[in-house]
């Protein structure tokens, strides 16, 4: 199921337990989102969901919702 | 070599400008040390003709010709795309793409600091970044930057040229840093006197004048180069990063 998925993808990525991996989880708004952790977080995604996003949308992905909206328009989702 | 020898099996190693000159030498080298060797040129003609001489040389060879413009922004991501898509990883960039366009500083046209700024810096720049992308979801890779001794020192004539290649070094430094974490490698190459097409041209006096400051005597061959690429590409150097590699004979000691 892809909200599995993208909540694996953030779990390993952030490298925080699934539990924490709520739409309202944001950049910045855990120790582990920060600039250095969004990379790695934005590999994980681009590995689980195998895509390649643009960079403008790199900097745009700021939380877990936002996140849903931007792989849509990889063709991921609806979630 | 046969095909399951050498030091790059299995590495995919995209190779910028690898029409001529340097950039050929280490396409053709990678190529025969087992890597599947993605050639850069500017035409899908150049670069498909590139690619097939390579696989001529040495039959075993795997080498795919890809054509863009490493000063083209949108044309970078999409070759980084297409290549996510076709290969699905990549081990090595050799980001060896460049311009040599020499003015006095006085002489310096807008257009010519745009251009060679943005194909030998921006052109790196952008390359590099979308490598470290792909590459961070493998947690290995090595990014080869090809500077210039003109870089480290400078020269008359070549301030842009010069200012373009130490830029390359100061991005070297800084990605080493921010991507050593992911095991990712950033190392520079910085070529002394190498004959090139970019170097034929030189007059006579200024080649003589160039040539008694080069200790080994003798003026460098694209292999050299490809020999240190080889090297930066290869598990040799799995503990080697935010490294410059002056490749000169000996013009700086």
């Amino acid at each position: 199921m892809l909200q599995d998925r993208l909540i694996k993808a953030f779990s390993e990525g952030l490298e925080i337990s699934k539990d924490l991996v709520t739409d309202e989880l944001s950049f910045q708004g855990i120790q582990e989102w920060d600039s250095v952790g969004h990379m790695t977080l934005i590999a994980s995604l681009e590995s689980e969901f195998d895509i390649m996003f643009d960079t403008d949308d790199v900097i745009d992905l700021s939380s877990v919702a936002v996140a849903k909206k931007i792989l849509e328009k990889y063709g991921v989702g609806p979630f | 070599m046969s095909q399951s020898t050498g030091q790059l099996v299995g590495k995919i190693v995209l190779i910028t400008g690898a029409g001529r000159g340097i950039g050929r030498a280490c396409a053709q080298l990678c190529a025969e040390q087992g890597a599947h060797v993605l050639v850069n040129t500017r035409t899908q003609d150049t670069a498909d003709a590139a690619a097939l001489e390579i696989r001529t040389a040495i039959p075993h060879a795997r080498v795919d010709g890809i054509a863009f413009d490493v000063g083209d922004t949108a044309a970078v991501k999409s070759a980084f795309q297409a290549i996510h898509r076709n290969y699905k990883r990549l081990d090595v960039l050799v980001n060896n793409a460049g311009i040599l366009r020499d003015a006095l500083v006085g002489m310096v046209s807008e257009s010519l600091f745009d251009e060679v700024m943005r194909t030998n810096f921006g052109g790196t720049f952008y390359c590099a970044q979308m490598a470290a992308r792909l590459m961070a979801r493998q947690s290995s890779g090595s990014i080869i930057n090809l500077s210039s001794i003109i870089g480290r020192y400078g020269n008359s004539g070549q301030a842009v040229y010069g200012a373009s290649k130490a830029a390359v070094l100061g991005l070297t430094y800084s990605l080493a840093k921010e991507l050593g974490p992911n095991n990712i490698r950033v190392n520079a190459i910085a070529p002394g006197f190498i004959e090139t097409d970019m170097t034929a041209s030189l007059p006579e006096a200024k080649r003589d004048d160039i040539m008694r400051g080069v200790r080994m005597n003798r003026i460098g061959k694209a292999s050299d180069v490809a020999g240190a690429v080889l090297f930066l590409s290869s598990d040799y150097s799995a503990y080697v990063t935010g490294q410059v590699i002056g490749v000169d004979g000996g013009m700086i000691i």
